[in-house]
């Protein structure tokens, strides 16, 4: 039994070790491997003929950022992604509220099927919004059928329906980081501002809006992240008129094989979205302080 | 106050419904449509686009290939990611902590640029366009997220239940196989369905790496859709609900989804 003992740990750690390895093994293969390499990417040139040429400069940053097309790009992808999240919490704070405020005994399904899109591919749900607002989609076919319009009114392949589309694929996330926050929402002092006199809409601008502030915080940071990297919905709810960070980056890698570039570009856009997030967090500390 | 979520609230939350199911119950609708575009209303209904899509080569090429991919993720996901995650759990191996945030930190970044990676280390492999650069790709996100659920499933089974087998004279293997495996069932069927789920469905890193020698369904769908919208597409996508629907119910006689879904 004390042999047993004493040869035990050693065994533990080879045991662990055995166990760790592995994942240790895979993830630095298809993970830590990879991210390096884009990085020492992003280091490389682009000759004239378009071809690589390894090197160690700063060239296709130099260029990336003397292109004007860069910061339109950026503007694009941090204004299109705060709209669209914007709408996304607007939607999503009145579902999530009667969730958690209803007795409904359908509660838990109602739940589900709030987030239940999340299971939906985005494909599928992308070619929703076109059948819903392409030119003979059912918004026109109804805006025309009614008479109110005579042509088609142009809802897709621009940025009103990229906007839309994203917001749709962003509120079960927004539902559920909502629904996280809202477990601090006591009602008793709701109640108690009704009882003082105060009428409904000053309840919720007073008491209920300024308590559920956090949930509200977490959440916009959770969807405006998730949109700024978000390719498949302006992609094809964009067709090609719609020109973010996103399917910047994605063209430059497989339209254009330029890997440098399309390196430099993701880099930029992950210290962007970084620097973001870091000064939306200083803004709220101080906003609460 | 009246408890409960009063008249006003209800009819917001029902409005909120209706644009959040909108395109996927058009999409149903669509797919029984006797047309040969979209059109409101359709001219009849029939199931002619579901026959069209047996016969529809690269979308069955791309569902096969997708369902065999699912499979194998799954299956190496949980090889590789479980005894990680048993290992973390039980503090089985030094700077659990450091290896876990390391295992997580794929969780992070964009797909967009992890697609962007592996692209560019596995093109110089020969490994993009194949079974084993997409399963290997699919893995970045599986592999991390069976790591968080089962560190998650094994942190909260009572440690007693195994020292009591241990100190019954059950050896390490026999108590994992006889104690800790079976009560752990609930969070391996999630950690399948939900690897199932996430390769199946992965769009943006199997854009990266897929290519005209394999492709998969969620690419061959953003492909015609890129083309063309006709009923095709509503057709499969009915399909895949009703699919997902059915593993939803096998996973829930299982597991229960609410714990599932709550973890």
């Amino acid at each position: 039994m004390s042999g047993r003992q004493r040869e035990q740990p050693l065994r533990g750690r080879l045991t662990g070790l055995a166990l760790i390895a592995p994942a240790l093994v895979l993830l630095g293969a298809i993970y830590l491997w990879p991210m390096l390499g884009l990085g020492r990417m992003a280091f490389n040139e682009t000759g004239s003929t378009g071809a690589m040429a390894p090197a160690l400069s700063l060239a296709t940053f130099r260029s990336l950022f003397e292109d004007p097309f860069t910061l339109e790009t950026t503007w694009n992808s941090v204004w299109l992604s705060f709209v669209a999240t914007l709408l996304a919490l607007v939607l999503a704070y009145p579902l999530a509220l009667f969730l958690h405020r209803t007795q409904s005994r359908f509660r838990s399904l109602l739940t589900v099927l709030a987030v239940a899109p999340m299971l939906v591919s985005g494909v599928v749900r992308v070619f929703g919004w076109l059948a819903l607002l392409g030119d003979r989609g059912l918004i026109n076919a109804a805006l025309m059928g009614s008479g109110l319009t005579a042509q088609p009114t142009r809802l897709v392949y621009n940025y009103f329906g990229v906007t839309l589309g994203l917001a749709e694929s962003l509120m079960p996330y927004m539902i559920l980081a909502l629904l996280a926050g809202f477990g601090r929402l006591d009602r008793a002092c709701e109640e108690a501002a009704a009882t003082l006199g105060a009428p409904p809409w000053r309840v919720f601008l007073r008491v209920t809006l300024p308590l559920t502030v956090p949930a509200i915080v977490l959440g916009f940071l959770l969807c405006f992240v998730l949109a700024m990297s978000a390719y498949i919905t302006p992609k094809l709810l964009g067709g090609g008129r719609v020109f973010l960070l996103a399917t910047e980056i994605f063209d430059h890698a497989i339209t254009n094989a330029n890997w440098p570039a399309a390196a430099a570009l993701a880099l930029y856009t992950l210290v962007l979205v970084l620097l973001l997030v870091a000064a939306y967090a200083a803004l709220t500390r101080r906003a609460e302080a | 106050m009246r408890e409960g979520a009063g008249p006003w609230l209800g009819a917001a939350a029902a409005l909120v419904y209706v644009v959040l199911l909108a395109p996927v119950a058009v999409v149903v609708f669509i797919a029984f449509s006797a047309d040969s575009f979209i059109v409101f209303p359709p001219s009849g209904y029939s199931l002619r686009w579901f026959q069209r899509l047996w016969a529809h080569e690269a979308l069955m090429r791309g569902l096969s290939l997708s369902l065999m991919l699912a499979g194998i993720v799954t299956i190496g996901s949980l090889a590789i990611g479980v005894p990680a995650a048993y290992a973390i759990a039980r503090a089985k191996v030094p700077a659990a902590g450091a290896l876990k945030a390391f295992f997580l930190a794929p969780l992070l970044l964009p797909t967009l640029v992890l697609g962007l990676a592996l692209l560019m280390a596995l093109q110089p492999l020969r490994l993009t366009a194949t079974l084993t650069g997409l399963a290997l790709g699919h893995m970045v996100m599986t592999v991390p997220f069976v790591i968080r659920l089962m560190v998650t499933t094994f942190a909260t089974l009572p440690d007693e239940v195994e020292a009591a087998a241990a100190s019954l004279g059950a050896t390490p293997w026999r108590v994992f196989r006889r104690v800790t495996l079976p009560l752990a069932i609930p969070g391996l069927a999630a950690s399948a369905f939900l690897s199932f789920l996430l390769s199946f469905d992965e769009t943006v890193i199997s854009l990266f790496i897929s290519g005209p020698r394999a492709s998969t369904l969620p690419v061959e769908m953003v492909r015609y859709v890129e083309g063309r919208t006709d009923p095709l597409v509503a057709a499969l996508s009915v399909v895949l609900i009703v699919a997902t629907l059915f593993v939803i119910l096998v996973v829930e006689r299982i597991a229960g989804l609410a714990r599932v879904v709550g973890r």
